[in-house]
């Protein structure tokens, strides 16, 4: 009896499941025309608008690898190709042009008193040290830097993709590892220079008469001019800038994203070409631009005469210095 | 000849990686390179949804415009790839690209990169087809095999499609009218300009 019973009610439970799996295709059928199952799912084009980005989760050990779509790459690229490009180019140009111009107008500024035969420390040999250390590094540097952005248009056409190549490996070493010995000489630099480099009244008045470098006459300046602060003040700046956007890229994604990534290589890329045009005239000046100025940084040891029209009150300092010492006493330096 | 593409179909993507394996197991990546991965965004939530990535081989490629050594070309098919031989590994290619497609093993001091490894589209390299050199540097080369990318042959669901642009937007396309939803082509307006139209 009990086994009729069971049988009975598989049947009627079997008789059920078949009424059940006849009718339900039509209802399924129903349920689905019309219905999105997706409709909550994340659309791309609302994370792009609202996100300016789409990313998730990714279970692969590259965490960063779940930004899947970052459109800012395409800025990031007119940035370099045609923004970077003119601004560098503008500069850099403009700036050899402009030397040009004024040493064609102006010429070879010349010691007014000729050379006088005595001479006057300028610089100490660490002072000398450290210049030429943060220059030296400074020439590979920015020719290694605008290889990256200029090479391929200027460098590559002459000498083929390979030789190329070669070449852009060594600089882009060479950026690498001069970078550390760069930041030291701006250290270093900062350390020893920056007494003399607090901006003063007498800078502005240097700066309005144009410095001697567009009259003639000879503003009166201490160890260091108006101009000479500025390029001084630049270099300190440009240069921490330089060295906080290039250890960034050197250690990509430490502690950065893509979008900081972005942002450092446009400050590392503008402030570096702003500083080679600025070195330009720097370098211009110290050397072929003015007689006697390359002493400075040469021998350490400047003709009195060019010390006295271009850093008069720096010479009545030293001399006073001298005078207050005890006779027969040589000064340390 | 046909203009090759990627589309990911994420309403049919289960996050089962096969992809990212197969591809790093046809190519002999290296460790810790990714040519494809798999993202989940929203992911537990209601919503969620996984899209298959890789170089998406763009149009007017932004990793070649970029590139200062001018290591990348595209191939007849529409195939962006690159010369490792004069790659220096800058970098540069991965903040312009819009997929995080390139990647770069560790080589020396800091953070610096050694010669970029993207997806090929299981194309090679600029080497000679099918040799020991073009395998070592880029991994297999389907195509030249009359083969498609081993990452959307072997899809489980069939949700990442590779082969002629037209042929698998349409593909795409019947998928979209027959079932009456779908999340459209991820990243295709980003890589080509364009989207499947439905």
């Amino acid at each position: 009896m009990r086994i009729i019973a069971s049988l009975k009610t598989a049947l009627a439970a079997f008789a059920l499941v078949l009424t059940l799996a006849v009718a339900s295709p039509v209802s399924a059928q129903q349920s689905i025309q019309g219905v999105n199952p997706t409709a909550q799912a994340v659309k791309e084009q609302d994370l792009l608008r609202q996100l300016d980005a789409v990313s998730g989760r990714v279970s692969i050990p590259d965490q960063k690898s779940g930004l899947l779509i970052q459109p800012q790459g395409r800025e990031w690229r007119q940035f370099h190709n045609t923004t970077m490009f003119w601004v560098g180019a503008i500069a850099v140009l403009g700036m050899i042009a402009l030397l040009v111009v004024f040493y064609m107008t102006r010429g070879k500024i010349m010691i007014d008193g000729g050379f006088s035969g005595r001479t006057i420390l300028r610089f100490n040999v660490f002072e000398r040290f450290v210049h030429w250390l943060t220059a030296g590094c400074f020439i590979i540097l920015a020719l290694s830097g605008l290889n990256v952005t200029f090479g391929k248009s200027l460098l590559l056409p002459l000498i083929g993709h390979e030789a190329f190549t070669n070449v852009s490996v060594i600089a882009k070493y060479a950026h690498n590892f001069l970078a550390f010995p760069f930041m030291a000489g701006i250290v270093f630099m900062f350390a020893v220079w920056v007494r003399d480099n607090i901006p003063e009244g007498g800078d502005l008045a240097w700066l309005k008469a144009g410095g001697g470098l567009l009259g003639h006459d000879h503003p009166p300046a201490k160890k260091f001019n108006g101009g000479q602060k500025l390029i001084f003040w630049s270099v300190i700046l440009g240069g921490v800038a330089l060295s906080i956007s290039g250890v960034l890229l050197l250690f990509p994604f430490f502690a950065t994203t893509i979008w900081d990534m972005q942002i450092a290589q446009i400050v590392h890329g503008l402030v570096g070409l702003i500083l080679v045009a600025i070195m330009l005239a720097h370098a211009y000046i110290g050397s072929v631009g003015m007689e006697g100025a390359f002493d400075a940084m040469g021998s350490g040891e400047v003709d009195l005469n060019w010390a006295k029209e271009h850093h008069s009150l720096w010479v009545k300092e030293e001399e006073a210095k001298k005078a207050s010492m005890p006779k027969g006493m040589v000064a340390a330096e | 000849m046909a203009r090759v593409k990627f589309l990911c179909d994420a309403d049919r993507c289960i996050e089962c990686n096969a992809c990212v394996t197969a591809c790093k197991n046809e190519n002999e990546v290296p460790w810790g390179i990714n040519r494809r991965r798999v993202v989940t965004i929203n992911d537990g939530k209601p919503g969620e949804r996984s899209v298959s990535m890789a170089c998406m081989h763009c149009t007017d490629a932004p990793c070649a415009a970029v590139c200062p050594v001018d290591c990348f070309l595209t191939t007849a098919d529409g195939v962006v790839v690159h010369n490792k031989d004069l790659c220096i590994g800058c970098g540069y290619c991965f903040y312009a690209c819009p997929f995080g497609a390139p990647q770069y093993p560790k080589v020396g001091n800091f953070g610096s990169r050694g010669k970029m490894d993207k997806c090929t589209y299981c194309a090679g390299g600029p080497e000679a087809d099918l040799t020991l050199a073009e395998y070592s540097k880029y991994g297999a080369n389907r195509l030249a095999e009359g083969k498609l990318p081993i990452c959307a042959e072997m899809c489980s669901t069939k949700s990442l499609l590779a082969g002629d642009g037209e042929i698998i937007a349409q593909i795409y396309k019947e998928r979209v009218l027959k079932r009456g939803y779908g999340s459209g082509a991820w990243g295709w307006q980003t890589a080509y300009r364009e989207t499947v139209a439905i």
